[in-house]
């Protein structure tokens, strides 16, 4: 019997969490190299103006300073850069280059870059500078940017309105004159940030000697920069390599075109020298792109016995001066009206999207693009439908979640989902959580004035997405992946694939599926990422895509190598390679599991003796695959998130005691990996839920831009996690994995407002705005 | 985030740190455990032309008892605060006060004389200080004086110490047979400085109040001592009307800043409801 | 301009002259190529940088390095090699309590300083000891389960995370 081979599905250890846990995680911060300059940048103190005056004299000759770079100096080399996708009909954004020329259009805004020796002295030499700008009205407010009169935001644009859009179905108002109730809300989501706690960081290394530019830059999209920088400095891509070694945390923020790194890189291809700009957290707060920042209004009809019949939504997003590069800044609010009521059998719906320019930092994809805010407006109107009907939060939802046998499903906004398993995961939550004596434990405790809460949300999360997302609005990503893998001369393997590795797990994953096509362990399988110039091209990390779409890439590739290695191995035993298989590190007999050979023999004798090889036979042990999913346009996962609460209803102040979730990711890779995947994700639901806000005052200035201000959850107020899944595989691959990466975050912070909202309702109050905070709680209570 | 550069000195002596003052001017900065200084001086708030560190100075050390007085240097570490056996017997709104200050590393390096000399309206001790009724030894050229915790705290970050001056020690009275404290706060992560805070010392006989003293934080420009409030509680037993009666004359004590983030309103409910907890607790242990 | 400062780094006497304004994580990691401490916010409040300075975790990017001047410094690095809390990294191994592992320096101070002083912490101690360490990848769980199952197993427990 050939021994089992099933690495895949199992809970492997992070080999590179070692180098972590000894204190040798490679990072771009920790990166010295010879000659190397210091960025520091002179920035907006104001949201609107124009320049009138900029005088950079004193800090040219200021000690230790090498450069000093203006728009006048710097922006000639780059090619601007425009935000608008072809197929977001309609939208329009103005272009975007490394320093503000005559305006500033946001608090932060880098205008001089200055190149020192040390950070600390180009820090001094900012000091030197005399900005004088001229204050302008700057435009803070969505709703007052599209009023008439109102200053545009930006040059290039002929409205504050970037993209509108509309989704109807055309039955959409006689649902509504049908429906026997009809619930409403508005709701407010604020600005959050990704706050990775490894600031974005970039060393860009020019060689003029050979024209060859190399950046190290801490980012989960290596070939898109490195088309991005070929493109946007001139430079054939050939001679541009991105490597991305360790990353500190990325989680959406890293993947989009930030000015201060091209102006890195455009320093460094001035100066022929490496230029490093780390942001300090001061100015992650204002040049980091931020998240979310809706308004949105949403009604739902519902016939007598609660049946959901339609949803009307109306979204309207906030996003700064500019559309980001090169994925624009409407994904979000576009993925917001069409994951809508999508966990639920719904016929009817409407969904206008309005994406709006201000005067603040950009906002744009963050993980869970969109998820949050749809998740949280459909399931807060699915409670207000079930205390109107006086149904239980389990009994309306299971009377409207699709059937677990009614796929393949089209949704009412025109999703089309494979297999979702939403009522399973609604039994298992209801088990797994133990709501009844949840149920009697709040009713008991209401009576000595503690108010608990439970919320539950369930939701669906899209994954590995094809090239619908981006690539066929003209976006250069890669909506494809690469692997390449090969037997070592020594009988190892080796596979170089171009999805990357923040932390998540790719490598072990990877080295996981591809163990199991060669029949060695995971430990004998090296995986390399995160190098342009030793990795095939792909998508990278975005968009749930590493598992789906890159463990197909190398399980696909896996599949190639077995079989030239078997091919080989025939030909050098002189047997019908019907007849053997790999296992345990060699090639066995497939009947009797008998070994035949050692991949270490194949390995050396393809290596080092091919003149011993039958005439004719390909010595090749290395295999390239490419894989982009041809099948859906993208995957569809699901699952159901459950959160208990207890409201400080004098101070307002909520405590969040437990989180549940069930979860179907299609085939589990690494079931450690992916509850840790769940884990982190909520947490990063549930902070801009409670804690994270990025607030700014009426003048465009943000109030909190620090990270003593800006509250990030932390240990003491987050909840334990207990995890459970459902496995329904996409039959579109071969490995049947959907991705994980956003799950977590897609339903975490609607589950912990519906469970706010459940505790304050015997109290008649109700709150519809995040993050949920002391104050917002006690005005709901009227205690403010 | 770095640091404007400066000149540094540490300072072996009092004298020898006040006369290295003297010389240099006004551009000086004393540098105890540097957890409120070096955070400023990364965000570039203040940039001055010489530090002078007094954390090594063995005469700011020290816990010891003096005439009935507790004295506690100057150059005490938060930490300290917690593990101390005679601050917990002696300055026990210190010992409570403590585990709600910043988190466990800063407490390691932060000084008790530099929170009380920095004089943050939203700093645990400062209040603890004020409810303790501790006085502060100020040292100047001059000679050293004790100035009252209730004289000491005069505004945002503005204490009676002068320009030049060095915070020795803080004295701690003798504790009262049948003292008892309370110590709480608001916040809205575990180590955050609080919406609002309160430190409470009462001397009960036959469940009588002899003796109360109240100090709120993070409710004013300092410290705030809430007279109105004792008043209402003196010669009383703590119940449910005393504790109304408490809460109620907040509004006359406290003036609370307004902003959108935290309106009046909110801070003084905060307040009464605090101090309704915390006296509902002392009610429980008198 | 600079200053001459002497103290031991991980048992090494080291020599370095510095400018005052230089942090004690700046000189560790730019100076001494110790770049296993971290910086995630330059002001206190995200953890990443803790070192032990005489034994007790501080936040290396609020200690001048010439104040850490006679003292004795440990770092990761350090304690890497010391093997003194090769059962923690197994721990956190294990258990996976770390993604990116950029805020993994700064929680094995605090576990290890935490289980120094207290070594049967309760869950909700361990979060507390956790409080000024900021994680955005590990959602805290995880890295409060690994310290929980040191403890167990340094009191001879089982460690078994339940
Ligand atoms: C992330 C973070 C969170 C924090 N959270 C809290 C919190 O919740 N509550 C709280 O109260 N504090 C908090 N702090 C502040 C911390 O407690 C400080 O350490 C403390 O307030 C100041 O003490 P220090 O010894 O560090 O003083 P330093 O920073 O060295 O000095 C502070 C000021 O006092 C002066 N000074 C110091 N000692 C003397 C002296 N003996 N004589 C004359 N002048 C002197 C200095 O010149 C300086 O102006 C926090 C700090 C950080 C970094
Ligand atoms: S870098 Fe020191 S606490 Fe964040
Ligand atoms: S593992 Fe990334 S910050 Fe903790």
């Amino acid at each position: 019997m050939i021994p089992s081979k099933n690495h895949i599905g199992q809970s492997h250890r992070r080999k590179n969490a070692l180098r972590h846990l000894a204190g040798r995680g490679r990072f771009v911060t920790d990166l010295a190299l010879p000659r190397m300059v210091h960025a520091a940048f002179v920035r907006s103190p104001m949201a609107k103006g124009n320049i009138v005056e900029l005088d950079v004299s004193e800090a040219a000759v200021a000690s230790g300073v090498v450069r000093v770079f203006t728009a006048e100096t710097l922006n000639h080399s780059c090619v601007p850069w425009t935000g608008t996708l072809d197929h977001f009909a309609g939208m329009q954004s103005g272009a975007q280059n490394m320093l503000a020329s005559s305006e500033v259009l946001w608090v932060g805004h880098p205008v001089v870059m200055i190149l020192a020796h040390s950070r600390a002295e180009a820090e001094d030499a900012c000091e030197l500078v005399m900005l004088d700008i001229e204050d302008e009205d700057a435009v803070v407010d969505g709703d007052a940017a599209l009023v008439k009169g109102t200053p545009l935001a930006a040059e290039g644009i002929n409205s504050n309105m970037c993209f509108q859009t509309l989704l109807e179905t055309p039955d959409l108002d006689d649902a509504f004159a049908r429906a026997a109730h009809v619930v409403e809300g508005k709701f407010t989501f604020g600005r959050h940030t990704a706050v990775t706690l490894e600031p974005r960081a970039i060393v860009a290394d020019f060689d003029p000697s050979t024209g060859q530019l190399d950046v190290h830059h801490g980012t989960q999209t290596p070939y898109q920069f490195q088309d991005v920088y070929a493109r946007h400095f001139g430079l054939s891509e050939g001679r541009v390599r991105v490597i991305a070694p360790d990353i500190g945390g990325s989680f959406g923020m890293k993947l989009h075109v930030y000015h201060e790194e091209m102006a890195a890189v455009a320093a460094s291809l001035m100066l022929g020298r490496p230029v490093r700009f780390v942001a300090d957290r001061l100015e992650s707060f204002v040049s980091d792109i931020h998240a979310r920042d809706h308004r949105v209004t949403a009604r739902m009809a519902l016939d007598a016995e609660g049946g959901i019949l339609a949803m009307d939504v109306d979204d309207m997003t906030q996003i700064g001066a500019f559309s980001s590069y090169p994925r624009t800044s409407v994904a979000e609010g576009n993925q917001v009206i069409r994951l809508m009521g999508a966990p639920y059998q719904m016929p009817d719906y409407r969904g206008r999207l309005s994406v709006v320019f201000q005067n603040k930092v950009q906002t744009s994809q963050y993980r869970a693009v969109g998820h949050p805010i749809a998740c949280a407006v459909t399931e807060a109107l699915v409670d207000r439908a079930a205390e109107l009907l006086d149904l239980d939060p389990f009994e309306i939802r299971r009377r409207n979640l699709l059937a677990d046998d009614a796929y393949p499903h089209v949704s009412a906004t025109g999703y089309q989902f494979e297999k979702l398993s939403h009522q399973a995961s609604l039994d298992k939550l209801h088990q797994m959580m133990g709501y009844e004596a949840l149920r009697a434990e709040q009713t008991a405790l209401r009576k000595q004035g503690i108010y608990r809460g439970i919320g539950i949300a369930p939701f669906v999360e899209i994954t590995n997405p094809g090239a619908s997302f981006y690539g066929v609005g003209g976006a250069r990503i890669s909506a494809q992946d690469g692997a390449v893998i090969r037997l070592t001369p020594a009988g190892d393997v080796h596979c170089a694939i171009s999805v990357t590795e923040q932390g998540q797990g790719t490598e072990t994953i990877i080295a996981q599926i591809v163990a199991d096509q060669l029949g060695v362990t995971p430990d004998q399988v090296k995986v390399t990422t995160g190098d342009t110039d030793n990795t095939p091209s792909g998508g990278a990390t975005w968009a749930c895509r590493g598992a789906g779409i890159g463990g197909e890439t190398a399980l696909r590739a896996g599949r190639k190598l077995q079989m030239q290695i078997l091919t080989l191995a025939g030909e050098i035993l002189q047997a019908d390679q019907q007849h053997l298989a790999l296992a345990s590190g060699a090639v066995v007999d497939k009947t009797t599991g008998q070994e035949r050979i050692t991949l270490a023999e194949i390995g050396r004798i393809a290596t080092y003796r091919p003149d011993t090889l039958p005439k004719g036979s390909d010595n090749s042990l290395t295999a390239a695959q490419h894989f982009a999913p041809t099948g859906y346009p993208f995957d569809f996962t699901n699952g159901i998130q459950a959160s208990h609460v207890e409201v400080d209803i004098e101070t307002g102040v909520t405590r969040l005691l437990k989180h549940w979730v069930v979860e179907d990711c299609g085939r589990i890779i690494n079931p450690l990996l992916v509850d840790e995947q769940i884990r982190g994700g909520v947490v990063q639901g549930l902070g801009p839920a409670v804690f994270e806000e990025c607030l700014y005052d009426d003048m465009g200035q943000m109030t909190n831009a620090s990270l003593a201000d800006y509250l990030v959850p932390m240990a003491g107020e987050m909840p334990d996690i207990e995890i459970a899944h459902i496995e329904t595989p996409t039959l579109d691959t071969i490995l049947g994995a959907k991705g994980v990466g956003e799950a977590g975050t897609a339903a975490a912070g609607a589950a912990a407002m519906n469970a706010v909202n459940d505790a304050l309702r015997p109290l008649g109050a109700r709150i519809s705005q995040t993050p949920m905070t002391p104050l917002r709680i006690l005005t709901a209570l009227g205690h403010v | 985030m770095k640091s404007p550069a400066f000149e540094y000195i540490r300072a072996e002596s009092v004298a020898g740190a006040m006369s290295a003052y003297a010389e240099a001017g006004d551009d000086v900065v004393y540098l105890a455990g540097g957890h409120s200084v070096v955070p400023s001086l990364a965000l570039r708030l203040q940039a001055p032309a010489l530090m002078i560190d007094l954390s090594e100075i063995a005469a700011l050390s020290g816990i010891s008892f003096q005439d009935g007085w507790l004295r506690i240097g100057a150059m005490t570490r938060h930490v300290q605060a917690i593990n101390d056996p005679l601050i917990a017997a002696q300055a026990p709104l210190f010992a409570a006060a403590a585990p709600f200050v910043a988190h466990p590393a800063i407490r390691n390096r932060g000084t008790l004389g530099g929170s009380l000399a920095h004089a943050d309206p939203a700093s645990e001790f400062p209040a603890a200080a004020v409810a303790m009724r501790v006085e502060l030894e100020i040292a100047s050229p001059k000679g050293t004086r004790r100035v009252p915790a209730d004289e000491f705290f005069l505004d945002i970050y503005e204490t009676a110490i002068e320009p030049g001056e060095i915070l020795l020690a803080i004295h701690v009275p003798g504790p009262v047979a049948g003292q008892v404290i309370g110590f709480d706060e608001i916040t809205r992560r575990q180590g955050d400085y609080a919406m609002v805070g309160a430190a409470v010392q009462a001397v009960a006989k036959d469940g009588i109040l002899q003796d109360i003293s109240i100090a709120l934080f993070s409710v004013g420009t300092r410290p705030t001592r809430a007279v109105a409030a004792q008043a209402a509680l003196m010669g009383r037993v703590i119940d449910d009307a005393s504790i109304a009666d408490a809460k109620a004359a907040l509004g006359d004590d406290l003036d609370p800043p307004d902003d959108l983030q935290f309106p009046a309103t909110m801070r003084l409910h905060l307040a009464r409801v605090l101090l309704g907890r915390i006296l509902a607790n002392l009610e429980a242990v008198a | 301009m600079k200053t001459d400062i002497t103290l031991t780094v991980n048992g090494d006497a080291v020599r370095e002259a510095v400018e005052p304004r230089t942090s004690l994580a700046d000189l560790l990691r730019d100076n001494l190529q110790l770049t296993g401490t971290h910086l995630g916010c330059e002001m206190g409040a995200c953890g990443a940088c803790l070192v032990m300075l005489d034994g007790a975790p501080v936040h290396a990017c609020l200690v001048l390095a010439v104040q850490a001047s006679g003292h004795k410094v440990e770092t990761i690095e350090g304690l890497n090699e010391s093997g003194l809390i090769k059962d923690l990294q197994e721990r956190f191994h294990d258990r996976n309590a770390l993604q990116c592992g950029f805020c993994t320096n700064g929680m094995l101070m605090s576990a290890q300083a935490l289980l120094s002083e207290n070594p049967m912490p309760s869950r909700p101690e361990i979060r507390e000891a956790l409080s000024g360490n900021y994680c955005r990848c590990t959602g805290y769980e995880s890295i409060v389960d690994a310290i929980s199952a040191t403890a167990k197993m340094r009191s001879g427990q089982t460690g078994e995370v339940s």
